[in-house]
Order: structure tokens, then C-alpha cells, then sequence
């Protein structure tokens, strides 16, 4: 269990003191797969990097397990980094070094026998698909298979938290999805923490199991992923929520008409209208009431929000009509709730 | 003109081609590599210690770092026929003796670190800070880092650098024939300045010119072929 309590970070810059970080409590259980969302600046990398102290926080404490980050040494906590591992946005592998010997990176810091090491590389680039990879080095790779090299390093010296820090940020959406579908594959084996750092909603709504939201350095709002997305209170949230400025403003519902929030995560729908066969497979008129979607490769990504006039039986029908389609998530939202 | 190239002028040149140009061309070779290995030895951690200072991955005092620029920076400043005066009681000391071609290495030395130093500094400096961070996060220990990270993924920079630093020291040892250093420098100097034959300089001219460009052409060709990074990927 990672529990964060009552902590702050300030920057002493030249230009006066910057709060990066006030205040934030978080308790994330084992095995969870934890989302920190936020805009650019919202101080998210920040806190990751709290997290394994990288960054010494001005005041308050992580625990892991129980054991208080802030109160090691230098020499602990380079021990219990090694449980702690964390990919990034831009990979960050060595690049003179082969795929293999990018794995074995953290395991020669932690003195492993060299023939271990390297057996156990073998087997962690065959876990994240590159078994074929032996050879090669990173920039011979895509994207994605460069986050892959870095999973399978993360992984190596048997961590039970991964901190993943815009891990696909850099990524396509088709990647991205292979990417998490990963990571949420090896939590399942292996019974990792995982903890998402993104600007991402989808990332959010495609792996998370909760979800805070940070906003200004501070917790905006925190709670499990269906809570926040189906009824955000707060401003951030409602910002996130609603796609292109969309906000409760705008959003003043009759009392006959519901909010279903449409994701598509790499659904086969960009060729047939969704929408319109819903309305007439079901006889459900909705109307789109904001949309930020994309075709890539003949798979949707994005979001919709679509209202429904008529009472909650109908709503709850389009629902899950919607659900019934693969890779599409629908939720009723309440604006004023 | 026609008297300068005359049949006896080119046999007097071809006579000292044949006794002293080996040994001088051995001379200058050597020379050049011990004192490029010294500069190395002293200039690499000096380089490594201002960067990893300076990104505060080794704790040390600004203070030191300072006065260590200082230094650098002072003994970089020094004309290097002065230089090679000025060092004389060092070299004696080191040396037994300031003139000949042993001799001229401590001055090349001292010479070459400090230009080492800021070489290795540069190439260091290359280096994307996030992949420190990397290392961080996974608990290397601060000489982990210089060996396993910083060092290893700057060998194509330092390896260019490097050839800049061995040519530089391969010209400042032909200029250490002023003061009794051997190799083709003392030839040139000897045959061309004191004794007119500048078929004889010409010559050793030509021989520094090509061991240049064998230094220039093989640290590129080694500094590209271990880079693993493709170069129409930046």
C-alpha cells in the first residue's frame, strides 16, 4: 500500500518560492492501477517523482508498506528503488546498449550475477513480445516497441510498484492501447501497483481502476474512475470530462433528458453511424451533443456526449446498447448532480 | 629555382629522408600517444567531475569546481612555447633532463589535459539529463552512473573529441622540436629554419599532414561505427 500523506513541494526559484505540489493525501491499495490525471503544470510529475523520491518533498511523507521514503538514506533508498521502478514518456533507454543489455541495466546496479541477468532479460522481452529483439538496439525500434524494452527493464528487478509518468504520451493511440493492454497484463501476473501519470482521459478510462485528479498541485478530486467520469464536481474534473470547454454551463439538462458519455477506445465504428443505428435498431433518439473523435487505421479513439429525452429506462437502454459494442465504454453523466 | 631542386639538393634529402625520417616518424607517433594517454588520464575525471558536479550527481563543494575551472581555464591561457619553459623544473624533476623526445611529453601533458577536460566536459554535457534520471530511479549509486550511463552513452562524442585532442597534441609536439624534442617537428625545424633545406621541411611537413589525417580518419570512422544510434536519426 503507497500512502501519501499531507504532502507539499516548493521550488526555490530565482523568481520567489513555487508551490509545486500543497497538501496532496492519497492512500492507493496493492494492486490497484492508480490514475493521476491533470492539465500541463498541474504538478503530476512532480508527485510521481515524490513518490520514489526523486524530488525530497518539502513536508509530509510517502509510505510503502509502511516504511516512511523520507526518513532513508541515501544508500536505503537506492535499495528500495529497485522495488519502486518507473517508465517514461521518452523511453529513456540507453542508447548504446542492445535490448537485452538495456534489461539487465537494473539488475547489474543491484550486483546480479551476469548469466542471471541475462536469463532473466531473455524472459521479460518475451513476456513484453520482443523475444526477437535480441540483437537490436533501441533506435532500431518503434515507439512502442522502445516502451516495451522499457516495461521488460522496469520489471527486472521484481518491483511491486511500476510508476508509469506519461508513459504513452508519446505514443499513437493503436500503441497506446497495445502499451496498457501490457501493462494491465503484467499487474494481473505478476501483482504489480501501478501508478498512471497522464493528460490523457483515455488512458484514465482504459486502465484505471481509480482515479485522482490533480489540479493546481493540489487533489482536485479523487475516487474510483466510474464516480469521477459519470459525475465530476469539481472544476477539473468537469473540465476533463467535458471535451473542447464543454461545461455544466452549457449543459443545463431538462428534466427529461439524460447525458451518456461515449468513449471509443480503437472501436471498428468509424465506418457505420453508431448513432443513427442505435436510433433506429432501438428507436432511441439521441443527439450528439459534443464530440472530440478520430479515425486512425479504421478504429475510433475519442469521446461523444449524447442526450436522450425520454426517462432513465431508455437512457439505461441506449446504455448499454452501446456497451454491447467492443472497446466502446458508455456512462451516464449528471452534470448537476 | 631550377638550382633548389638540383640533382645534389634532392640526393642530400633523400639521404636524411632515409636515416632520420623512420625514427622521426616513430618519434612524433610516440610521443603523440603517450601524451594523448596521460591527458587522458588526468583530463577524463577532471571532465567528469565538473559535470557530475555541476548536475549535482557527486556531492562537491561549488568552491572546488570553481577553482578547478580556474586552473583549466589558466593553464589553457599559456602560449605552449612558454609553457614548455615554464614547466622546465617539472620536467627535470620528472624526466631527469628537460631536453629530447621524453622529455617533451610532460610539457605536451600539461598542455593537454586541461583541453581534455573541456572535451570530455563537452561531450558529457550532450548527454539527455532524463536518462540520469532513469538511472536514478532505479537506484544507481553516483559512480554507477559516470561508468554505467554517462561515460558509455557519450563514447561516439568522446571518441571525436578525442581525435580533435590527439591532432592538437600531435601539433604541439612538432612545435616541441624548438626546445629538443625529437620527431619530424625537430627535423622541420632543424633542416628547414636553421640550415635552409626546405625540401627537408617540406617533407616532414607533408609526413605531419598525412599522420593527421590517418588520426582524423580513423577516430571518425571508429566514433561513427560504434554510435548505435542511426545518423539520419538525430
Amino acid at each position: 500500500m503507497i500512502e501519501i500523506k499531507n504532502l507539499s513541494k516548493t521550488f526555490t526559484t530565482k523568481s520567489g518560492d513555487v508551490e509545486a505540489l500543497k497538501n496532496i493525501s492519497l492512500t492507493i491499495p496493492d494492486g490497484e492501477i492508480y490514475g493521476i490525471i491533470g492539465m500541463s503544470g498541474a504538478g503530476k510529475s512532480t508527485l510521481v517523482r515524490c513518490i520514489n523520491m526523486l524530488e525530497r518533498p518539502t513536508e509530509g511523507s510517502v509510505l510503502i508498506d509502511g516504511v516512511n521514503l523520507s526518513k532513508l538514506s541515501e544508500a536505503q533508498l537506492r535499495q528500495e528503488r529497485q522495488k519502486i521502478t518507473m517508465i517514461f514518456q521518452d523511453f529513456n533507454l540507453l542508447m548504446q546498449r542492445n535490448c537485452p543489455k538495456n534489461v539487465c541495466f537494473p539488475l547489474e546496479l543491484a550486483g546480479v550475477k551476469k548469466s542471471e541477468a541475462v536469463k532473466r532479460a531473455t524472459e521479460l522481452l518475451e513476456i513484453v513480445g520482443l523475444a526477437d529483439k535480441a540483437k537490436n538496439y533501441p533506435a532500431q525500434l518503434s515507439g512502442g516497441q522502445q516502451q516495451r524494452v522499457a516495461i521488460a527493464r522496469a520489471l527486472a528487478t521484481h518491483p511491486k510498484i511500476l510508476l508509469c509518468d506519461e508513459a504513452t504520451s508519446a505514443l499513437d493511440p493503436q500503441t497506446t492501447h497495445s502499451i496498457l493492454s501490457l501493462i494491465r497484463d503484467v499487474r494481473d501476473r505478476l501483482g504489480l501497483t501501478v501508478i498512471v501519470i497522464t493528460h490523457q482521459m483515455s488512458v484514465v478510462e482504459e486502465i484505471c481502476g481509480r482515479v485522482a485528479i490533480l489540479d493546481g498541485g493540489e487533489v482536485a478530486e479523487e475516487g474510483s474512475v466510474n464516480e469521477v467520469f459519470s459525475a465530476p464536481k469539481s472544476e477539473a474534473a468537469k473540465r476533463l470530462v467535458y471535451p473542447d470547454g464543454y461545461t455544466t454551463e452549457v449543459l443545463s439538462p431538462s428534466p427529461d433528458e439524460y447525458f451518456i458519455r461515449v468513449v471509443y477506445n480503437g472501436a471498428e465504428v468509424s465506418k457505420t453511424p453508431l448513432i443513427a443505428q442505435m436510433a433506429m435498431d432501438k428507436n432511441i433518439p439521441a443527439s450528439i451533443r459534443s464530440a472530440s473523435t478520430r479515425s486512425i487505421g479504421g478504429k475510433a479513439y475519442g469521446n461523444m456526449l449524447l442526450s436522450v429525452t425520454g426517462d432513465e429506462a431508455l437512457a439505461n437502454e441506449a446504455i448499454s446498447y452501446l456497451r454491447e459494442i467492443p472497446d466502446v465504454i458508455a456512462e451516464e453523466v449528471r452534470p448537476n448532480a | 629555382m631550377l638550382e633548389f631542386f638540383s640533382s645534389e639538393e634532392v640526393q642530400k634529402t633523400i639521404e636524411i629522408f632515409v636515416n632520420e625520417f623512420p625514427m622521426a616518424i616513430w618519434e612524433t607517433i610516440y610521443v603523440t600517444v603517450v601524451s594523448t594517454f596521460f591527458a587522458v588520464v588526468i583530463g577524463l575525471p577532471l571532465g567528469v567531475i565538473l559535470v557530475a558536479g555541476d548536475k549535482k550527481i557527486l556531492k562537491i563543494p561549488s568552491g572546488f569546481l570553481h577553482v578547478l575551472n580556474v586552473i583549466i581555464n589558466l593553464l589553457r591561457s599559456i602560449p605552449f612555447l612558454i609553457l614548455m619553459i615554464m614547466v622546465f623544473p617539472l620536467t627535470r624533476l620528472i624526466v631527469g633532463t628537460v631536453v629530447g623526445t621524453v622529455a617533451s611529453i610532460v610539457p605536451l601533458v600539461i598542455a593537454a589535459f586541461p583541453f581534455v577536460a573541456r572535451l570530455v566536459e563537452t561531450s558529457l554535457r550532450e548527454l539527455d539529463p532524463n536518462i540520469v534520471e532513469m538511472a536514478q530511479s532505479m537506484g544507481a549509486k553516483p559512480i554507477q552512473i559516470i561508468v554505467k550511463v554517462m561515460i558509455p552513452e557519450s563514447i561516439p562524442s568522446l571518441l571525436s573529441n578525442l581525435t580533435t585532442a590527439m591532432t592538437t597534441i600531435l601539433g604541439y609536439s612538432a612545435m616541441s622540436g624548438i626546445i629538443g624534442g625529437g620527431g619530424l617537428g625537430k627535423i622541420a625545424i632543424n633542416y628547414g629554419y636553421y640550415r635552409y633545406r626546405y625540401l627537408v621541411m617540406l617533407l616532414a611537413v607533408v609526413f605531419l599532414i598525412l599522420l593527421v589525417q590517418i588520426i582524423q580518419t580513423v577516430g571518425t570512422h571508429l566514433s561513427t561505427r560504434l554510435d548505435r544510434r542511426p545518423r539520419d536519426r538525430a
